[in-house]
């Protein structure tokens, strides 16, 4: 009986709370996204002089909403010589793993699930997990193409999983916290700049190159490249499976958005010190960097295998973990004056 | 603490589940996919334990970059199933024999292990008080600060490893093409295109 109180009475109303944040926040971002991927497709339209989704709602706004239903409905094709579980397992993994993320993601001053201490490094991991979906997928089809396309994918997001880790590093140094509402907070001062864009801006290109190759964007999206692989890992996939995979790439991409906006962009904070922080400020700022996600598909060529493996390990590499050096020694000897170093604010 | 209970049950449960299932599955790519479960568990652990830095390390380590190595690697070899199936009845008797004898020794290891008196006095006297740092910084504390010139020291052991393992493995074949990426950044038009005004009928 004690048990049952316990948990029932004690924790449940945590649990409740915890429960209805983490619905709000998921059905939010799911809702946005379906607007998101609407923008998108009409963003490269008008890059290419096309108009774009426009038959559905007013200006096409329902479009997203229509393709769902439409792979709701679909029938779900499964190979014959495909490993059923691991087959069906892999979406989920790639569309899971894309929802847990924003747990850690502070929209707000404390509006946050779930306020981790090692919050970044909790990004880091589910990041490092998404490979698994593209891999699983690849081998389960059974398939020559898709199998093609896993392995690719699995070298790629590897190797530049290794660059966005030290640009990271170079942000907790200045922190000198893993929270993220703490580098948020350490970016509070001057307006637009003290955020870490201007310490630290080298590495905001860096990082926003190797998050197109981290969630495999064009010019980066080899895994699925169509002239080549047909569509990669997805070749053998339908319907609802289809979807997920779908859903949890753009999902990664709005991620690493908000990754950006709160690593490098002050998150909440306003860009001038006479406006007020708030929430207005972290959504424009990360549909800022899903419109530049966006433009780079729809204006830059295609990389060549060879050539993408070059800039991870020989370009990236290097000059991050120079920066790392760099950043340390800023911080360790004080150099520009507390420029890089924030401790007392953040940490 | 109930849930904290209620969670270690579930954790352990799974981790010692999907570590029979990696011995057990026939297919090692679902052992792989196993032992990522294994891993995970294991860091639920640690979170229980309150060391969260530990945990997300191991995920990142193990489940996001070793795991996937294995996956890839087990993923393109050539398995005949039927010979696997056939095979394991061959193997069950030497193999549990093996198993029993490090059974027993752990067993006999850990019934002797005796612990000494200063232990938790010196393992306390480095750890920082729970109250006023987190773990991460903590184990930095200790890692980079009290045992630097230690931590150096496996850094260039790991350092000559790495660069042993390259030696051993590269060779540079003479007869493969290269992309020699800045002669291709630096060829421009005024190189690479002539113009010709061809006469009709004349050809070049």
């Amino acid at each position: 009986m004690e048990f049952m109180t316990d948990v029932f009475g004690f924790y449940f109303g945590t649990f409740l709370v915890i429960l209805g944040q983490s619905l709000l926040v998921i059905v939010l971002v799911l809702v946005a996204l379906a607007f998101l991927m609407y923008a998108d497709r009409k963003i490269w339209a008008a890059v290419q002089m096309r108009k774009g989704p426009n038959m559905v709602g007013v200006f096409g706004l329902l479009q997203s909403f229509a393709d769902f239903i439409k792979y709701i409905v679909k029938e779900v094709v499964v190979p014959a010589g495909a490993d059923k579980p691991v087959f069906f397992l892999a979406p989920m993994v790639t569309f899971i793993l894309a929802v847990v993320a924003w747990a850690v993601i502070p929209f707000n001053d404390g509006w946050v699930v779930s306020n981790l201490n090692v919050g970044i490094l909790y990004l880091f991991a589910i990041g490092s997990l998404e490979v698994y979906g593209v891999i699983m997928g690849g081998w389960a089809s059974n398939s020559k193409y898709p199998f093609l396309g896993s392995l690719r994918s699995a070298a790629q997001m590897i190797s530049y999983e290794v660059s966005i880790g030290f640009i990271i590093v170079g942000v907790l140094i200045s922190t000198g916290s893993l929270n993220l509402s703490a580098i948020v907070n350490a970016q509070a001062g001057y307006g637009a700049l003290s955020w870490y864009w201007l310490p630290h801006l080298p590495m905001v290109v860096l990082f926003f190159v190797s998050a197109l190759a981290e969630t495999n964007r064009p010019p980066f999206d080899l895994p699925e490249a169509e002239a080549e692989l047909v569509a990669g890992y997805q070749v053998e996939y339908s319907a609802t499976p289809f979807l997920l995979f779908m859903i949890g790439e753009l999902m990664a991409v709005v991620l690493m958005s908000a990754l950006l906006t709160i690593l490098f962009f002050g998150g909440w904070l306003s860009p001038v010190s006479w406006l007020p922080d708030g929430i207005w400020w972290f959504i424009l700022k990360v549909l800022f960097w899903f419109f530049m996600f966006a433009m780079a598909k729809a204006l830059v060529p295609r990389y060549r295998y060879d050539q993408l493996m070059r800039l991870g390990w020989k370009v990236f590499l290097p000059m991050s973990l120079g920066w790392v050096v760099f950043v340390a020694s800023a911080a360790q000897f004080e150099w520009f004056g507390g420029f890089y170093v924030r401790w007392a604010v953040g940490g | 603490m109930i849930i904290a209970t209620l969670a270690f049950y579930m954790f352990s449960a799974v981790a010692v589940v999907a570590g029979l299932m990696v011995v057990l599955s026939r297919n090692p790519v679902h052992a792989v996919l196993w032992l990522i479960l294994t891993f995970f568990s294991a860091a639920g652990l640690f979170v229980i334990l309150g060391a969260e830095f530990v945990a997300m390390l191991l995920v990142i380590v193990y489940v996001g970059a070793v795991a996937v190595l294995f996956l890839f690697v087990v993923m393109m070899l050539d398995v005949d199933f039927t010979e696997l199936k056939s095979g394991m009845s061959k193997y069950v008797r030497i193999g549990s024999l093996i198993g029993l004898v490090i059974l027993v020794e752990i067993l006999i290891a850990t019934s002797a292990w005796v612990v000494a008196d200063s232990a938790p006095d010196m393992r306390a006297a480095i750890t920082p008080a729970l109250e006023d740092t987190q773990n991460t910084e903590a184990i930095g504390q200790i890692l980079y600060t009290q045992y630097v010139y230690l931590f150096q020291a496996s850094g260039l052991i790991l350092l000559v490893a790495m660069i042993g393992a390259i030696v051993l493995t590269m060779s540079h074949r003479k007869d493969v093409k290269r992309q020699d990426i800045v002669a291709q950044i630096y060829r421009d038009a005024d190189k690479a295109v002539e113009m010709i005004d061809v006469k009709p009928g004349q050809g070049l």
